[in-house]
This record gives C-alpha cells, sequence and structure tokens, in this order.
C-alpha cells in the first residue's frame, strides 16, 4: 500500500513521535517495506478462526482488591525527571 | 587470598569449592570484577555493581564460616540484561529516555536467585528495550562478540551472551520475546533457554511485548541452564499470566524420543552450508542412538516472522506508551508544555529501530488498519500454535538450527531492517505458541565461529526438554 505523508502525519501524532525532514522521509521507506513484509499474512485463510488473544490456559483469576505492598510517595517521585516535595512537575499548562 | 586463575567450571562445583573453603566468595567476586576492568573490550557490562556484590560476597562468606546452610546458587557469579529490575541498582533497557532511572523493586527472577545465595555482578548492555537481533540498537553502543570482536554478538541479549562467553560471569539472565536469548547463545556457543510462556514471572521485566517476553538464562552447560531454570521457575502473585502448575523438580528419565523436523529448512537457500551438513550430522547421530526422527513441513513458514512482526510492535506500541516524559526517565529540555513534553521527551529518547516499531504497532492497531493486520495477526497467531500442537502430537520434540548462518559483521545488515527481520525465522515460532525452547552448540563454521542447534518441546516440560538438550 502507498504510505503517504498524511498517513506518517496521523501515526506520529498517535505514537507521540516527531519526524522531520530526512526522517520523515526515511521513516516513509521503512514503513512501507514493513508493511509490505506484513502483508504476507493476507495469503492465509483464516475464515472462521478464533483469534489467539490470551496465552495462558489457566483462567486467570482477579485478585482481591486489598491495599498491598505499594512505592511510598517519596519512592515515587525517586525517577522524576522534575519534582518538588511533593508533586510532579511539568511546564506550565495555563497561561496568567 | 587471591585468586589469580580462577576456572569456571558449573555451578555446582563453585558451591562445593566454597564449602571446602578452596576460595571464598570475596575472592570470586574480587577475581571477577578485576577480569571485567581487564577484558571486558565488547562492551558488555553497562555498569558493574561492585559495592553491591562484595557486600553480598561478605555475607555469603559469613554464612560459610558460621556453618549456615547455603542456597543451591552459592557463589553463582551472574550478570543481568539491562531489563531486568534490581533494587536501588539503575536500569535502562540501554535507551536513552531511561537515562538515570533506579529500579524501586527486584525482579521476581533476580530475586528467586538471590535467594539461593548468588550474586548479581553488574548489568549488560543490550538492544534497546530488546529490539532488535545484532545489538546494534543499544543507546550505549554495539557489543562485539569475544569469538571475533569484528562480529555480532546476536540480539537482543547480545551483552548477556558476550559476558559469559568471554568469561567475565559464570551465567547471566536474558529476555527472549522472538529468539533474544536463543540466537546470541547460537553465536557465542552457550546454551541459551526460552522457558514455556508463564514458566518464569516477568514482574520486574521492562515490558516489550508481553504475550511473548520470557526471562531465561545463558549458560556454559546445559546442566547450569536447569539449575537457573528450576530456581526461577514458578506462580508469582505479582505476575498474573505466571502459570500455577507445579514445576517438576525431578530431572526425566531418559527414554528414546522422536524429533521432528521441516524439509523445507533442509533445503532452504538461505542456510549456511557448514549449518545445514552439522545438522544433518546431528539427525544421523540422534537416529544412531536409537531415536526416531522424522521429517513434515509447516505450512505457515512464510508467515512466522510476518505475524511476530504485527503482534509484537502492537504490544510495544501500548506498552511504550508510558514513557512520557512526566513521571520518570528522561525530559526533554526543550520543553514548553505537557505536549511537547510528550513529543520531545519521546522524540529524542529513543532510536530509531524502537521508533520504527512503534510506528508499525501503531500503524496495525490503528482505526481502519485493526482487523486486516492486528485481528489477522492474532487469527494466524492461532493457526501457528495449532500446527506446532499437532507437530508436537506426534513427535516429542522440533529441531532445526537456531539460526540460519553465524553472526555476522557489524553494520552488515544495520541498513536493511527486513534482513535483520528474517534472522528470526527458526527462533519466533516456540514464542508464537508458547512453548519452550533451548538452543545448544552444535560445532562450528570452519572459521571457527558457533552455531547452534534448537530443540522445541512441549509447554510446561522442561525436564524433557533438559534431558534432550543433554543428548545434543
Amino acid at each position: 500500500m502507498e504510505i503517504t505523508d498524511n498517513l506518517i502525519e496521523k501515526l506520529a501524532d498517535l505514537s507521540r513521535l516527531n519526524f522531520d525532514g530526512d526522517e520523515r522521509t526515511k521513516m516513509k521507506g521503512d514503513l512501507h517495506k514493513m508493511i509490505a513484509f506484513i502483508d504476507t499474512l493476507n495469503t492465509v485463510n483464516t475464515d472462521g478462526v478464533e483469534p489467539l488473544i490470551y496465552m495462558t490456559t489457566e483462567p486467570l483469576e482477579l485478585r482481591k482488591d486489598e491495599v498491598g505492598e505499594e512505592l511510598s510517595q517519596a519512592e515515587a517521585l525517586i525517577n522524576a525527571p522534575s519534582k518538588d516535595s511533593d508533586y510532579f512537575k511539568v511546564p506550565k499548562v495555563l497561561d496568567k | 587470598m587471591a585468586l589469580s586463575d580462577y576456572s569456571f567450571v558449573n555451578l555446582a562445583t563453585v558451591r562445593e569449592d566454597l564449602l571446602a573453603k578452596k576460595y571464598s566468595a570475596t575472592d570470586l567476586v574480587e577475581f571477577f570484577l578485576q577480569k571485567i576492568e581487564r577484558e571486558d573490550k565488547y562492551n558488555a557490562f553497562l555498569e558493574v555493581f561492585s559495592n553491591s556484590s562484595l557486600a553480598a560476597a561478605k555475607a555469603l562468606d559469613q554464612k560459610i564460616t558460621s556453618g549456615v546452610s547455603l542456597g543451591e546458587l552459592a557463589g553463582a557469579i551472574i550478570g543481568i540484561k539491562d531489563n531486568l529490575c534490581y533494587k536501588n541498582h539503575k536500569v535502562g533497557a540501554s535507551s536513552k529516555i531511561l537515562n538515570g532511572f533506579q529500579s524501586l523493586f527486584t525482579a521476581t527472577a533476580v530475586q528467586k536467585l538471590i535467594d539461593q545465595d548468588s550474586i548479581i555482578i553488574g548489568r549488560l548492555n543490550c538492544d534497546e528495550f530488546a529490539m532488535g537481533s545484532s545489538n546494534e540498537n543499544s543507546a550505549y553502543g554495539a557489543v562485539r562478540n569475544p569469538i571475533d570482536p569484528s562480529l555480532v554478538p546476536g540480539g537482543s541479549s547480545g551483552g548477556s551472551a558476550a559476558s559469559v562467553a568471554a568469561g567475565l560471569c559464570m551465567a547471566s539472565l536474558g529476555s527472549d520475546t522472538g529468539g533474544s536469548i536463543r540466537q546470541p547463545a547460537s553465536f557465542t556457543g552457550l546454551v541459551g533457554l526460552k522457558p514455556t510462556y508463564g514458566r518464569i514471572s516477568r514482574y520486574g521485566l521492562i515490558a516489550f511485548a508481553s504475550s511473548f517476553d520470557q526471562i531465561g538464562p545463558f549458560t556454559k552447560t546445559v546442566q547450569d541452564s536447569e539449575l537457573l531454570y528450576r530456581v526461577m521457575a514458578g506462580r508469582d502473585a505479582m505476575d498474573s499470566t505466571s502459570a500455577k502448575q507445579p514445576v517438576h523438580q525431578k530431572k526425566a528419565e531418559k527414554k528414546h524420543f522422536t524429533f521432528a523436523y521441516y524439509n523445507e529448512v533442509i533445503d532452504s537457500p538461505g542456510l549456511h552450508p557448514k549449518t545445514k551438513a552439522l545438522f544433518l550430522e546431528k539427525i544421523e547421530a540422534l537416529k544412531r542412538a536409537g531415536h526416531e526422527v522424522i521429517s513434515t513441513s509447516f505450512p505457515y513458514l512464510d508467515q512466522l516472522v510476518p505475524c511476530y512482526y504485527v503482534l509484537t510492535t502492537a504490544e510495544a506500541s501500548s506498552n511504550l506508551g508510558r514513557y512520557d516524559g512526566v513521571h520518570y526517565g528522561a525530559r526533554s529540555e526543550a520543553s514548553a508544555d505537557i505536549p511537547s513534553t510528550y513529543f520531545n521527551s519521546r522524540t529524542e529518547g529513543f532510536g530509531q529501530e524502537v521508533k520504527r516499531r512503534i510506528m508499525l504497532g501503531t500503524f496495525v492497531l490503528s482505526a481502519g488498519y485493526y482487523d486486516a493486520y492486528y485481528s489477522k495477526g492474532q487469527k494466524v497467531r492461532r493457526l501457528i500454535k495449532d500446527a506446532t500442537d499437532q507437530i508436537l502430537a506426534k513427535a516429542d520434540f522440533l529441531i532445526s538450527p537456531t539460526t540460519p548462518h553465524p553472526a555476522f559483521k557489524i553494520g552488515e545488515k544495520a541498513n536493511d531492517p527486513i534482513a535483520l527481520y528474517l534472522e528470526d525465522i527458526f527462533t519466533v515460532q516456540a514464542n508464537l505458541a508458547g512453548n519452550p525452547a533451548i538452543s545448544v552448540p552444535m560445532g562450528t563454521t570452519d572459521e571457527g565461529l558457533p552455531l547452534g542447534f534448537q530443540i522445541l518441546g512441549k509447554s510446561f516440560d522442561e525436564e524433557t526438554l533438559f534431558a534432550a538438550a543433554s543428548l545434543v
């Protein structure tokens, strides 16, 4: 299938990624090749076949809704790129 | 006493030697720390855990002195792939986006090794987010193959393979989503195991494709592989996909097995002549030893790798959505608001192969293409699983070369993603169907490059798989 600029734009937006100039051209070429590669799936007749979604054969159980071991607030903030004593910090959202 | 000349035999011997006080755990750790410092020209280790490994050795030596019984893995010096969490240590999936990230807990598989008195010596380079077959996709540079440093060690667990092959640790952990343990094991002359899906907890493994990923060991021997597997296997409440059925603790009784192989594989023009010759020799040797070897065919050989890429990229695009530059990991300095924080952090933080796979995964999941690609992939996966089960109903194992050819040059396939994807042709079936598979050395090319023999077995019957691997 043809990979249009519109499709790249849409996928990049959904993926939260930017592609500019040469990178966009390269991604377009790569996606074209990769989609041609996966298109071979369409040669298989899958009429009446149920999709395989879960790899576990045992039924999955819901755990009890109990408070268990959790991260403390201090631990959760250890890896934050920007924080103050209690919160994750992000760039300003509202202009004054 | 400093160990000047130590040569590793197997994990059980290390434990015995410690008990016999031939050397101390501290001697061992010091020996390996110095060896890594001196000899890691392969870019295998991203970080050496000097302080914590020496502290663990000291604690182990105290146990020995006070006569406390030792764990099964006492003194085992083990490296872990850079996608496994170890509390208070850095982990980064070889990606810039996790630069500086520190684990807040320890992966269950790693904890089980520690509980048996093994010592975690450091974290090992890999392809970024385990995406690759050559270990050229690391943000921290390519890993080199100790057999010949101009060659790739395979991927994505390339550092895990190189470190053991170079004798820089006794064994290592990797993860296998489509061959990322077995292919590098094959390229470096090691034993590499991908257990049954659900057999080892994935808690604390940085997710790539959750319905494919499994943790497994790299070892010098089948015996060590089995030992590490038994320690790590089992149900874990922290991973709802880990299986409840008990892990067999006994060795399988040896008997005569039936091995199946694909006709198409033998006749494939892409197969290296020595790979073919050695594989056929192994088949003859198995027959001579009284085993049955049958040829069969597989109707979906051409669909294996495409199906794998549709489903793993879809799962990856979803799993990697969590890297947003807000809660943890690297944030772009250039961001002025929330959307640009997401876009810029991800654009700067992810490497090219990761971006390619996120884009393809987003494509197959997007409205208008979901049924044609993602649902279609899940249906083909069922057909592949059913066909695999049918083969294993008439044979105990499915055998193949682990890879079509030996390790290739660094840079040789860097510009052609499809050529690199086809590296996975023999290994992805086990991940698509969930079965366990092991790669064991089967000889070398005339140039001395190792080649691997793969055995794929029945789900949750690793014991018989190990029995077969010991034969080969």
